[in-house]
């Protein structure tokens, strides 16, 4: 059995990371913006689970449950907010929602 | 086992790249999903089979199901599409395309450079991750705990359906 | 006796402190128990303390050291008082006339709304000239001189709602301002070479360090005679005097006649020393002088507001007792300074007197025929009139005028030209003295009298006119009783004069001839303002110009305004947008810039900030690689 090498692991992180990251940049409607993130955050823990694969240590996949739990919470707030900004103006687009510019 | 992590991690970029380029928000949200197990099988593959179990049931199962249940309380319809398309046009793509590239030429030139080493393919199982949660850790499971509480609580007042209290400047725009 | 002398400055200063901070809440009899009883208290004092005074023989000097002031390396200057004859004579004279003002005022501004503030700065600026004739050191002396200024420029402007008062107190600080720097100029020149300020150290080390007339002692000498020169309103810094009559007539005359403006006279007293050693300086004291004796009387024979004959009249005075600085006579200075201080002072009163009865009406010339109406002003403005005059015998300034006449011929350092000058002097101010009484109490009653003066204003007047002819018997020439109480007095002090042999015996000439000189004068008003009273508008008519320019003050408010004031207002008018703000203008519109730059990044669209993270995510990156 052949073992993995790490840097493949983690450049499959910065792939997905970065995929995330064009998807966030070029999106308008604000549940794919969110989706995205979800990605990015994924890579992330993606990142710290070959890390700790890598030294054998259980750390690697105690900070993924803490990414995990960060992004549960922030995905429930974060559709509540789109609830909210969909009903006030009645819209996804996130240029829209520039109001506090002034 | 090799060729698993191979298969998974192709198959992680392909969902990936899919859920990134879809109009239909459902279509993007399926490959999501595909592109979530993917990962858990890297997860598994890589010797951590308690986060790959976890990212099955909650980034593919409640997170997107979430997803699926706002959207459906959205009630969007075909023209959401149509937006979509015309909001996702090929000169939107080129200056964040060719920023990410710089980016991730920038963290693959990183990552290789610090030389290749083998992953041990020894498993961390539950008992070792639950031991290190509640041990030195256990000050970051009371926070995160804390932190949900208020994501809950968060959601539940952004989520409450107001009847006229709108934002005072929101309110002010609007006449 | 002698520890309470501290106590003379500081009831003043306490009274002040009480009337400022509760006076509002007073009623008006409370505030004129605590602004009349507390300089009452420092005169009692210093009767008391003078008595002690007067018994020690020979005349020993207090000292009284209060604190340290400020402790900087070898600069120490200390809160300390030294009382000798010459700041008893001063301190007498300040609270006790400051007194008898004080009672005056109780009635003069009874119906005055800003009575507690009117007795919180009277009793400030008695506190603070007590300061300056008490202090033994000059920087102690240069904070009552400034403090005596500051109540000046509040005394006049006191009634601030008319915008000319405020004019005139303005012009009252700035122009004593010019000659208080030069004074300070001169106190930064004394410490550099004596390393103190005290004035009894500097007398005693002054004479070994210079030679007569070394330049530094002249310089030095003529930098305090510009600060005389500003508080006393002599020449060229005598234009602020006549406008500063704007003040309430207690004022005029408790300040602007009593005491401040003598300020000058006592520190060059103070000061003789460098005076002595600097001959040309002193000569110069005598020559600004007799010239402003001369002008201000010219000027007082013009004026029709009944005020402003008296502050002309007062520079003039001031003049005679600068010349008399100049030829040494310390002594006949500080004399006419005593009795110019009671006779002018009763003169204000009575003054103040008329013009509140008659309904605030200034001009003389609108009132006469009150000699029937106002008997005891009448009585007392006829003697203080006359001993402003110099009438001969029965007035006390008669022996102190005639003092300065003799010893401006006669002394050392004296010359036919002072004396000349001094004659001359003495036949306008008898002029235009009986002028005034003339035109104000004789004649055809103009102005309808308001009531009689209540006993507050008339014992006042009494007791000053009392003092106005008796306090000449102190001193009398040596051809006439010979006494010399008063020059006894002052001699540990102030060296007295010496008179050239050859002169002795002309001494009675030169009485006769004042004497006569004086008369004439008072025989000269007469023949104009009561006999034929239309000789003086002819005469007017006949040099309108001349009188135009006497009128004014020969032209000085009008020659500075024209070479300082308008060039200032000029450089000010370009200078408007000021230059050294403009630097930091810059600096604010370089800041807006980058502001407004900013703004535009700030579009309101998360993409663009997230474009922003990226890209600094990428630069950070890149300075990895490149480092």
């Amino acid at each position: 059995m052949k073992e993995v090498p790490l840097d493949y692991g983690l450049l499959l992180a910065g792939i997905l990371f970065v995929l995330g990251l064009i998807s966030v940049l070029i999106r308008r409607n604000i549940i794919f913006m969110l989706i995205s993130v979800e990605i990015m955050l994924n890579a992330a823990g993606l990142a710290f689970i070959v890390a700790g694969s890598r030294w054998q240590q259980a750390e690697g996949q105690v900070m993924f449950i803490f990414i995990l739990t960060m992004a549960a919470a922030e995905v429930s707030v974060g559709l509540a907010l789109i609830l909210q900004i969909y009903h006030q103006i009645k819209t996804l687009d996130s240029d829209a929602a520039n109001k506090m510019k002034e | 086992m090799e060729l698993i992590f191979y298969i998974a991690s192709a198959i992680a970029v392909g969902s990936t790249v899919m859920v990134i380029t879809r109009y239909n928000l459902i279509h993007a949200l399926l490959y999501l999903v595909v592109s979530f197990l993917a990962i858990a099988i890297v997860f598994f593959v890589l010797g951590a089979p308690f986060v790959a179990v976890l990212e099955v049931i909650v980034y593919a199962g409640a997170i997107v199901v979430l997803i699926i249940f706002v959207i459906m309380m959205l009630n969007l319809k075909a023209e959401a599409v149509d937006q979509e398309r015309r909001w996702l046009s090929v000169e939107i793509f080129i200056g964040p395309a060719i920023l990410s590239v710089v980016l991730l030429g920038e963290l693959g030139y990183y990552i290789l450079l610090s030389g290749t080493t083998g992953i041990g393919m020894h498993q961390v199982d539950a008992r070792a991750v639950g031991m290190s949660l509640y041990g030195p850790y256990v000050i970051g499971v009371e926070l995160s705990g804390i932190l949900l509480m208020a994501g809950i609580v968060g959601a539940y007042h952004l989520g409450r359906q107001k009847k006229k209290v709108v934002h005072r400047f929101l309110e002010k725009v609007e006449e | 006796m002698k520890e309470l002398l501290w106590l003379i400055p500081i009831l003043p200063f306490a009274g002040a402190l009480i009337l400022i901070v509760v006076g509002t809440k007073l009623s008006n009899s409370k505030v004129a128990v605590v602004g009349v009883g507390s300089v009452g208290l420092s005169a009692l004092i210093t009767i008391l303390i003078g008595i002690d005074f007067l018994s020690s023989s020979p005349y020993k000097s207090i000292d009284q050291v209060l604190w340290t002031w400020i402790d900087v390396e070898s600069f120490k200057p200390t809160i300390a008082f030294h009382l000798d004859s010459l700041s008893l004579i001063f301190i007498f004279v300040i609270t006790f006339v400051g007194f008898l003002i004080h009672i005056y005022s109780t009635e003069f501004m009874a119906q005055d709304e800003g009575f507690a503030r009117f007795f919180a700065y009277l009793n400030l600026f008695v506190g603070s000239m007590l300061i300056l004739v008490l202090a033994d050191n000059l920087l102690l002396m240069y904070l009552g001189w400034e403090g005596v200024g500051l109540c000046s420029y509040l005394l006049i402007g006191f009634w601030y709602q008319e915008e000319k008062n405020g004019y005139a107190a303005r012009k009252a600080f700035i122009v004593t301002r010019v000659g208080d720097t030069a004074m300070a100029i001169g106190l930064f020149m004394l410490f550099q070479i004596f390393n103190t300020l005290n004035i009894q150290e500097i007398a005693i080390q002054a004479p070994l360090a210079w030679n007569v007339g070394s330049p530094v002692a002249i310089m030095i000498a003529l930098l305090l005679l510009g600060g005389a020169v500003g508080k006393s309103a002599q020449l060229p810094l005598q234009t602020w005097l006549p406008d500063a009559m704007a003040g309430p007539s207690p004022v005029s005359a408790l300040i602007h006649a009593a005491t401040m403006v003598t300020a000058g006279v006592y520190l060059i007293a103070r000061t003789h020393i460098i005076f002595e050693l600097a001959p040309i300086a002193q000569v110069m004291v005598g020559v600004i002088g007799a010239v402003t004796l001369l002008l201000a009387g010219f000027s007082a024979l013009t004026q029709y507001d009944l005020k402003r004959v008296l502050a002309y009249s007062t520079i003039s005075q001031i003049g005679y007792m600068f010349l008399a600085l100049g030829v040494g006579a310390w002594s006949a200075a500080i004399f006419h300074f005593v009795i110019h201080a009671f006779f002018k002072a009763l003169l204000f009163l009575g003054a103040g007197a008329i013009i509140m009865l008659l309904h605030h009406e200034h001009d003389m010339f609108k009132m006469g025929g009150l000699r029937a109406k106002l008997p005891v002003i009448y009585w007392t403005f006829l003697i203080g009139s006359a001993s402003l005059a110099a009438i001969p015998l029965v007035t006390a300034g008669f022996y102190s005028k005639d003092q300065i006449l003799w010893l401006a011929w006669a002394g050392e350092k004296g010359n036919i030209w002072f004396f000349l000058a001094a004659l001359m002097g003495a036949f306008i101010t008898s002029v235009y003295t009986f002028r005034m009484v003339f035109v104000t109490f004789f004649g055809q009653e103009k102005t309808h009298v308001a009531h009689p003066p209540g006993k507050s204003m008339t014992t006042p007047l009494v007791v000053l006119a009392i003092l106005a002819t008796v306090g000449g018997f102190i001193e009398l020439p040596h051809t006439f009783g010979h006494v010399t109480l008063f020059s006894n007095f002052l001699t540990p002090v102030l060296s007295s004069v010496e008179v050239k042999h050859d002169a002795e015996s002309a001494e009675w000439i030169v009485q006769i001839v004042a004497a006569v000189v004086s008369l004439s004068g008072v025989y000269l008003a007469y023949f104009f303002y009561v006999k034929r009273p239309e000789l003086p508008d002819k005469i007017k008519s006949f040099i309108p110009s001349l009188y135009q320019l006497w009128h004014s003050g020969w032209g000085f408010d009008a020659l500075y305004n024209f070479i300082l004031v308008k060039p200032f207002v000029f450089l000010a008018e370009i200078n408007k947008r000021d230059i050294v703000d403009q630097i930091y203008g810059a600096l604010v519109s370089v800041v807006n810039g980058f502001n407004l730059v900013l703004t535009f990044t700030q579009s309101g669209m998360i993409r663009w900030y997230i474009m922003g993270i990226v890209l600094g995510a990428i630069v950070i990156l890149t300075i990895g690689l490149l480092v």
